[in-house]
């Protein structure tokens, strides 16, 4: 039975490796239908088994599958190997993965269908860029399945830079146009930052404990928590703080936290699937995950909890204040995304990280559905995405429309949508907490659930309802060679398809998980907490079932700071649609800021960007230039070209000058071993 | 005196080897040129039959026999195995190459058999007088090989100096014999051992037979200052015979040197250290740099088999059976990846053509990616890049040296291997950066020729990533 399961395991990972493989190195000869024939069936074979493990592991509770696949090495009594962890967590992360993945699948037959045709000018992608399109996407679902199912830090660090990788090359997938080669290049750098801290955190895990093995490091590490480090002379750190916050830092690039979010909304220059799927869904997602996953860790340092809690708050509300003011539909679920992660990363600097990982499953859901949905509209369209130029889409598009409301309840957190268990859990889990920095946190959490019914409500009334806005841009707007206004239509099945099959969870799963997954003991020894941080634990003193939580939701500050949200977008952009601009008029200098991102952008150009070119060019110019290059490349390559065209010289082709060289050799072993010896 | 009848068991794939070479000598006598095709299937039979009577004999045990002067173990069977496997591979590659020249015929497969009898002898000697004969049997094949192309003078100036070359070394070699046996009294290599280790270590009598053999060893290995032939010869000799002389008996060498050394002078491990310390530095200095200068990708890959000489012997002066093991995986792993890389010139090369120069290789990745990626993965591999099969090799040597504390040592391979890895890298960048000059050659080989070539390339990237079954299966060939 185990053995099974292992193949199991395997068969998870390998079949969207396939499929990738398949569609990636031979998509000119298998056609466009042939590359997603294969890459779906892959991931739904990825799919399907992950509901056997989670039939395994969680509904038959049969205990979790731990085993080593392929040792690559032992070095210094250190394995480096492939092996698979499922437990709770991580199958629960599968099946995610797998389904969001599935339906993204599904869906980008017909995001993609006419890529050749009706794209703006700009977004060609090279030959066979469909084949190559499915290629990715399977291989990203290998590459975080990898990551989810890890058992040990080597494994997770490659899942995480194939991750990595996957998303560079997904946003700079129109390799055409400029604007995508530039975020995917900022992506890239931005994550550099966080993946070498993360880097370094494993190292110090290494350093340590002398083991890359989940279980082992997480079984030494209560041994470890009284070891303190000297990072410089005179200072004392604990160990676990320093490898938590290294750890984290990491998690700060990969799932986009202040001030190395960045990167995220330039990521939307790729297109929706990949938004949908990467940069919404699991991706970033991964650093939750990752902080969950180090709850041993993590528990035995509170000055990382507090940095953590800090961080994740700040990101919360900051990153939902620039929402309000995007005009580009993507953009506005893009900065939604990050500020939802950072309710996320609250809930695990507050120890309630089952509440963080229902957020996270809760949050793929509703946010892919969200994306997808924005793309239906963008399809409609014909790729504009300003939603200035949208408007009354309700009934011409009933089924993005209504799928669409539905994410934006389950993202506001109406009573009953998935979105209000796991955010009112968090929001009552950080009231809670004791943590330094808890107060702030409250406070960020909860203001952040009026701006998020804000600027959810506000895409959502410009989009759907209102003036039919679009057939005044069409006007003299004819670049894609549309010469008359199209009626917008509803999209093909694949689109909608996955939009229905995504709503469904956006609404159910939150109720049917929250009384295991919030206050039970759902990922049983896969999330460790210490009983002085268990504030899930005390709120199940008060908990009485799904139905009571709803009930009890109507009477709370967030209900009603959601309530006034929706309001206020509807006053101000359906009722009074004059006065945004008014309000912009008036506050200038705060639409300023906001349109400048807090001007994190310019000055991450200015200072990171400037600084190191000018280091660089310092280094280049002194250290390279002269020293490197002109005293030690170059000179030594002088000298070793000088030396290999003089000893060439010796070999001269003559036989007696060859003879003449042994009986050198054999006197200079002479003197050297004979008479000297 | 009464005559024993020895146990032919032992021996019984070289009696095999011997039986099949005479009846194909005398088979191809009565061939018309058009089935010469019988020649070469027959050969490459005889290599698979002694392979299996090999694989068969593995679990027996070491034995000696034909009065101690053969001996069988398993040492010699993984080495005899890789010697056929080699050899079979060096037949296949070359039966185009020697189509197109003309050259296809019995003589090369006859004195290539002959030369893994040689081969064979070599390394299941357990007497002085069976590695002489051995060795000379290996040699004068070669000699004769590289002289096949009689018109070319080029093969005629290569196999000259081969041979006058080979026999002042064989020479030596016999004059440092003469004087171990007159020393010990004996040509047996276990005799030697004892009676060796129980004299004084600073016997001067002993140190001058021990400079001789050495340097016996070292000319068949190619290590510098032995080395001057090489070039010349690899130069020189039509490919599909470089092929040959640059794979399998490399392993033979390494097997003499294991003889002769460890088994027959083992207690004298503390002075020829030294001398193999010596050969390795200035191997490894020679080879790496001299090997820059290269125009021609022949004599490239042999002053690039020269630097390879020096991390080979690095594991074996290290002295420890895990410098032994790790110095014979070396010399499986330069074998494939040296079939590897000549074979990418015979699969390059056509009638009248001989792609041996760097520059033919010029955007190779335009005409033929595959084979550009075969290539740069051999390269790699030669290199010492992770994840390739010849970083693993490297870093065995290299640990079994830092285990005998050699730590200066281990600082020269290294900063020469980074020297070397230039020249590697440079193959790779001319096939992928260079524009192809006009009439540039196009891959035209055979089928099987492809098909295998690209095997062979790809086991060095997969033995690569699972490089524990070969290093144990050398591990245990010598426990």
């Amino acid at each position: 039975m185990l053995d099974n399961l292992h193949n199991v395991n395997i068969a998870i990972v390998a079949a969207p490796l396939l499929g990738a493989i398949i569609a990636g190195l031979f998509g000119g000869a298998i056609g466009r239908a042939g590359a997603h024939t294969v890459t779906i069936i892959g991931v739904a074979i990825a799919f399907l088994l992950s509901l056997v493990m989670f039939n395994h592991v969680v509904i038959q509770d049969a205990g979790i599958v731990s085993h080593s696949v392929y040792t690559w090495l032992v070095s210094d009594g250190i394995t480096f190997e492939v092996g698979f962890l499922v437990d709770k967590l991580s199958v629960m992360m599968m099946v995610v993965v797998t389904f969001v993945s599935l339906m993204v699948h599904v869906y980008t037959i017909g995001y993609m269908a006419h890529d050749e045709e009706n794209w703006p000018e700009g977004s060609g992608a090279g030959k066979n860029s469909y084949q190559r399109f499915f290629s990715y996407i399977s291989l990203f679902t290998f590459s975080m399945l990898m990551l989810v199912m890890a058992n040990n830090f080597m494994q997770l660090f490659f899942g995480w830079e194939a991750v990595g990788l996957v998303s560079y090359l997904l946003i700079g997938f129109w390799l055409k146009r400029s604007s995508a080669t530039y975020a995917n290049l900022k992506a890239f750098l931005v994550n550099r930052v966080g993946d070498f801290g993360f880097l370094l955190g494993i190292a110090a895990v290494l350093m340590y404990f002398n083991t890359l093995d989940y279980a082992a490091v997480f079984n030494a590490a209560e041994l470890q928590k009284d070891l303190v480090i000297s990072l410089w002379p005179g200072t004392e750190w604990s160990v676990m703080t320093v490898i938590c916050i290294l750890l984290f830092v990491g998690a700060m690039g990969k799932s986009a936290q202040v001030p190395l979010h960045v990167w995220l909304p330039d990521s939307m220059e790729g297109p929706t699937p990949i938004s949908a799927l990467i940069h919404a869904a699991t991706m970033v997602t991964a650093g939750i995950f990752m902080v969950a996953r180090m709850s041993p860790l993590f528990e035995l340092s509170e000055t990382a909890l507090s940095f953590i809690l800090i961080i994740g708050a700040i990101t919360a509300l900051f990153m939902g204040f620039l929402g309000i003011i995007q005009n580009d539909i993507k953009r506005v679920v893009a900065y939604s995304t990050l500020s939802q992660l950072g309710y996320m990363t609250v809930a695990l600097g507050a120890s309630a990280y089952a509440a963080g990982v229902f957020h996270l499953m809760t949050h793929a859901f509703f946010k892919a559905l969200l994306f997808l949905a924005a793309g239906s509209v963008i399809i409609a369209m014909h790729h504009e995405q300003d939603m200035r130029r949208m408007g009354g889409l309700r009934k011409y598009m009933p089924i993005t429309w209504i799928t669409s409301l539905i994410g934006s309840l389950a993202l506001i957190g109406t009573p009953g949508f998935a979105g209000f268990f796991s955010k009112d859990l968090i929001i009552e889990a950080v009231h809670a907490s004791q943590l330094p920095g808890a107060g702030f946190a409250y406070f960020c959490v909860l203001a952040g659930v009026f701006v998020t019914a804000f600027y959810s409500f506000r895409m959502y009334f410009l989009v759907f309802h209102g003036k039919e806005r679009f057939r005044d841009a069409h006007h003299g707007h004819d670049a894609h060679g549309h010469h008359a206004v199209h009626e917008p239509h509803e999209t093909p099945w694949v689109v909608t398809l996955p939009l229905i099959a995504l709503a469904i969870p956006s609404v159910l799963a939150g109720g049917m998980y929250i009384t295991d997954m919030g206050f039970g003991n759902f990922f049983g020894s896969a999330i460790q907490v210490l009983p002085q941080h268990d504030v899930l634990g005390q709120l199940a003193q008060d908990y009485h079932g799904p139905w009571g939580m709803v009930l009890h939701g109507f009477l709370t500050a967030p209900f009603w700071l959601a309530l006034a949200g929706v309001v206020t977008a509807w006053l101000l952009y359906m009722k009074y649609t004059h006065v945004p601009a008014l309000i912009q008029a008036r506050l200038q200098f705060l639409h300023t800021l906001l349109e400048q991102k807090y001007y994190a952008d310019r000055f991450n150009d200015w200072f990171f960007a400037g600084g190191s070119r000018g280091i660089g060019r310092l280094l280049w110019q002194w250290g390279d230039v002269r020293l490197i290059d002109g005293l030690l490349v170059n000179g030594s390559a002088r000298t070793v070209g000088w030396l290999a065209a003089v000893v060439r010289h010796v070999q001269s082709g003559y036989l007696f000058h060859y003879a003449f060289a042994m009986i050198l050799g054999l006197l200079l072993m002479f003197a050297l071993f004979v008479i000297a010896g | 005196m009464n005559f024993v009848m020895p146990d032919f068991m032992p021996a019984l794939p070289e009696m095999f080897l011997l039986g099949m070479v005479c009846f194909i000598l005398l088979l191809d006598l009565f061939l018309s040129e058009r089935s010469r095709v019988v020649t070469y299937l027959l050969a490459q039979s005889t290599l698979l039959g002694a392979l299996l009577l090999t694989v068969s004999l593995y679990e027996e045990g070491r034995a000696l026999t034909f009065s101690d002067t053969f001996v069988h173990d398993p040492m010699g069977s993984v080495l005899k195995v890789f010697i056929y496997l080699a050899t079979f591979l060096v037949f296949l590659y070359a039966k185009d190459y020697l189509r197109a020249r003309n050259m296809f015929k019995g003589e090369f497969y006859v004195l290539g058999l002959f030369g893994v009898l040689g081969m064979n002898v070599l390394v299941s000697a357990h007497s002085l007088l069976t590695i002489y004969l051995g060795l000379e049997l290996l040699s004068l094949s070669m000699y004769a090989m590289v002289a096949l192309q009689r018109d070319s003078v080029q093969a005629s100036e290569a196999a000259m100096k081969y041979f006058v070359l080979g026999a002042m070394a064989s020479a030596m070699l016999l004059y440092g014999m003469s004087m171990l046996y007159g020393i010990t009294g004996s040509l047996d290599l276990g005799q030697i051992n004892t009676s060796t280790a129980a004299m004084d270590n600073n016997s001067m009598l002993l140190a001058f037979a021990l400079v001789f053999i050495v340097i016996g060893v070292a000319f068949k290995l190619g290590a510098v200052p032995f080395h001057m032939w090489l070039p010349d010869v690899y130069h020189g000799a039509p490919t599909a015979v470089t092929l040959y002389l640059s794979s399998a008996p490399k392993l033979a060498a390494f097997a003499m040197m294991m003889r002769l050394l460890v088994d027959g002078l083992g207690g004298l491990q503390e002075q020829w250290e030294g001398m193999l310390i010596l050969l390795t530095v200035l191997s490894l200095a020679a080879g790496n740099i001299i090997a820059i200068a290269q125009t021609n990708l022949k004599r490239m890959l042999a002053y690039s088999a020269i630097s390879h000489v020096g991390f080979l012997l690095l594991g074996v002066l290290s002295g420890t059976q895990a410098g032994y093991a790790a110095a014979m995986f070396y010399a499986i792993v330069y074998v494939i990846m040296g079939l590897g890389g000549f074979g990418m010139i015979v699969l390059m090369s056509r009638a009248g053509f001989e792609a041996d120069s760097i520059e033919d290789f010029k955007g190779l990745n335009e005409r033929s990616p595959w084979f550009a990626l075969m290539m740069l993965i051999l390269m790699f591999s030669m290199a010492g890049v992770p994840p390739f099969l010849g970083f693993w090799s490297k870093l065995a040597v290299i640990q079994a040296a830092l285990g005998a504390d050699l730590v200066w040592l281990v600082a020269v391979a290294v900063v020469f291997s980074v020297i070397g890895a230039f020249y590697y890298l440079r193959v790779v960048k001319v096939m992928y950066f260079d524009k192809a000059d006009v009439g540039a050659p196009t891959v035209s080989a055979g089928f099987d020729l492809r098909v295998v070539l690209s095997a062979n390339s790809l086991a060095v990237l997969g033995l690569g990533l699972f490089p524990g079954s070969l290093l144990a299966l050398c591990v245990a060939a010598l426990a």
